[in-house]
């Protein structure tokens, strides 16, 4: 593993980019204690053209904005700078918007009922190449994999969960921390973080046959 | 809603807007079939010699065929099926004529060509419906083409049959009259000739006012949908934000009343966006949803649910929900916490809930024997029914109850399937 670019003393740069100003004060205001927020951003054009010149380490992105959305920002941004890491901030917990941003590349999703300490932790983590998955997100794609009809698929390219990312997803989605899940699997943090990573990575990869399934099955494409 | 990634484009029959000489009917052709222009417009002149053929056939495709597609509208796929009929009376006509008249093939087959290429080329090139756009196209035919082939239902396409038949069999008509030899025939057939141009203009005075007032009623149908979702919003608005909002400007006070009532109207408007509506006596994921939103109300705690699956609701699966209820009361009073975790999984052979806390937790062993909420609420109730129920608890670190209950296989349906 690559060892992530942060700025010097662990203060990570951090962007914020939402379109209600109040919300962007108060997660200033709180997150100020852990990172450094080096920007703001209110629009998918100014967020765009900013994070592009200041280079921050983790941006929290808006999923629903006027103008666009955080897809928007997402998708541009990772074709010019791909080492800008993404955490989705959201009121919404609805599955087309979580799985829509993660399979854009977002490093994790959280909600807005979210606390302080954990958004830290999660802008830490996110920072740190790892996966910040709520018990939600995981809860939907288990579903996806849930709701897979008995007959296999004959395709060599489908790289299903194994069943230890299944496993690990389905304590995650029990309200388990990494740390418990560790605990429960006898297995390290580091492993744990791993398979995270691991779902992640096979969630955006966008031509898994379930997931496009389970999403037209919701109507959700 | 419109799709943003164009389909690749087929190749279709058009009058190109660059490359032209009068109409573009022969660079559309050269371009279709993929062949040198000069020599379809060679091929065009040289067919002029056959009772000016050339003209006739140039005159019909500048007729029919639309022109070029503009970048926002959609190509459209082609009908072969309906090329089929008018390739089979034009060769039914020129057999006809063969066996009728074998002296005067050549011109008649001239004749014969001319009228089936306007009609199959109505019928073939104007099937389908999102080609409809184009005929409120000012610089696109109007009038009678937009009534022949304009819309794209099963009415319209009898517009395209009609229209197309009535070219085909003037063609016809038109072929006997010309070569009959026999006076009373003649006469006969010019009767019916003139009745079908008489068809023809009725035809044109008509359907555009037809296809406007289809058009019309469209709008305003639209136009009623749009406004009783508007009224459905406001209503449901009305109804429930405003009224939460009121009581927690008068509760203002009251943290843990203002957080019962957010929380609250939070979960309603979320179902109301985004759930469909299942009915809780008869799936699972419903109950469960019914049971935390019950506990979250009474207990001003909130409760994450995460449903994997769903399945109808029987008997033993209402204990399920019910024993999880049980827990998660449990978890609300005497846990200390603000969030429980609630999970549940739908599995081919059996059904697990897990109703997770942080908080205070207990000794399981030092429940008194009178207390019935574990006892007879989860543990009994979960036996009664064939069903396991678990508790892991330990002081300072939480309480986790896992419920599971094992299911004949084909009573398990995986959710979506059955949901609709």
């Amino acid at each position: 593993m690559t060892e992530p670019v942060t700025q010097s003393e662990g203060r990570l740069a951090v962007f914020l980019v939402d379109d209600h100003a109040m919300f962007r004060a108060g997660v200033r205001a709180e997150l100020g204690r852990h990172v450094e927020v080096v920007g703001e951003a209110s629009t998918v054009a100014e967020a765009i053209s900013r994070i592009g010149t200041i280079q921050p380490d983790v941006v929290l992105l808006d999923v629903h904005m006027p103008d666009g959305g955080g897809r928007a920002v997402l998708e541009s941004i990772r074709r010019t700078h791909p080492q800008v890491k993404f955490l989705a901030l959201s009121v919404s917990d609805a599955a087309e918007d979580v799985i829509g941003l993660i399979r854009a590349g977002a490093r994790g999703y959280v909600t807005k009922t979210i606390s302080p300490d954990e958004l830290a932790a999660a802008v830490r983590r996110v920072a740190d190449g790892d996966a910040v998955f709520s018990p939600r997100l995981a809860g939907f794609v288990l579903d996806a994999f849930a709701s897979r009809p008995d007959v296999p698929v004959a395709d060599p390219e489908l790289d299903q969960l194994t069943n230890r990312e299944r496993e690990v997803l389905r304590l995650l989605a029990r309200g388990y921390a990494y740390k418990e899940i560790a605990k429960e699997l006898y297995i390290s943090i580091k492993t744990v973080e791993t398979h995270v990573s691991n779902v992640l990575r096979k969630l955006q990869m966008s031509n898994r046959y379930e997931l496009s399934r389970w999403a037209a099955d919701r109507r959700l494409v | 809603m419109t799709t943003t990634v164009a389909p690749p484009q087929p190749r279709r029959l058009y009058r190109p807007r660059d490359h032209r000489i009068v109409a573009g009917v022969a660079s559309g052709l050269a371009r279709h079939l993929g062949v040198p222009v000069l020599a379809v417009r060679i091929s065009l002149v040289v067919l002029l010699g056959f009772n000016a053929l050339g003209l006739l056939l140039y005159a019909a495709y500048w007729a029919v065929l639309p022109q070029e597609a503009r970048n926002d509208e959609k190509p459209a796929g082609r009908d072969f099926a309906a090329l089929i009929p008018f390739a089979a009376i034009g060769l039914g006509v020129v057999i006809l004529q063969t066996l009728v008249f074998g002296d005067q093939v050549a011109t008649t087959v001239g004749w014969m060509i001319a009228v089936v290429a306007v009609g199959a080329g109505v019928i073939w090139h104007q099937s389908d419906p999102s080609r409809r756009e184009q005929w409120t196209d000012p610089n696109a035919p109007s009038g009678l083409m937009a009534a022949i082939v304009g819309e794209g239902d099963r009415r319209s396409f009898m517009f395209r049959f009609v229209g197309g038949g009535v070219l085909v069999a003037i063609g016809v008509i038109g072929v006997v009259a010309i070569y009959s030899p026999a006076d009373s025939l003649s006469s006969v057939l010019n009767g019916i000739i003139f009745a079908l141009v008489g068809l023809l203009g009725v035809g044109v005075v008509v359907a555009p006012l037809v296809w406007r007032t289809f058009g019309q009623l469209r709008a305003e149908r639209e136009g009623r949908i749009r406004e009783q979702e508007r009224a459905e919003v406001a209503a449901m608005i009305h109804d429930q934000v405003l009224h939460t909002l009121a009581l927690i400007q008068r509760n203002s006070a009251d943290i843990k009343e203002v957080q019962r009532l957010a929380r609250g109207q939070e979960r309603s408007l979320r179902n109301w966006l985004y759930k469909p509506t299942a009915s809780p006596t008869e799936r699972f994921a419903a109950a469960l949803e019914q049971a935390a939103a019950e506990v979250e109300d009474t207990y001003a705690i909130s409760v994450e649910t995460v449903v994997v699956g769903d399945t109808q609701c029987d008997e033993r699966v209402a204990a399920l929900v019910a024993a999880a209820r049980e827990a998660l009361v449990n978890a609300a009073r005497h846990a200390g916490v603000q969030t429980v975790s609630l999970y549940a999984e739908v599995e081919p052979d059996e059904l697990s809930v897990f109703v997770r806390d942080r908080g205070a937790g207990f000794d399981l062993s030092g429940v008194a024997e009178t207390r019935h909420g574990v006892r007879g609420s989860i543990i009994g109730r979960m036996q009664r029914h064939n069903g396991r129920a678990e508790i892991r608890s330990a002081p300072d670190s939480g309480t986790e109850v896992r419920l599971t209950l094992p299911m004949a296989r084909e009573s398990v349906t995986a959710g979506k399937e059955s949901a609709r």
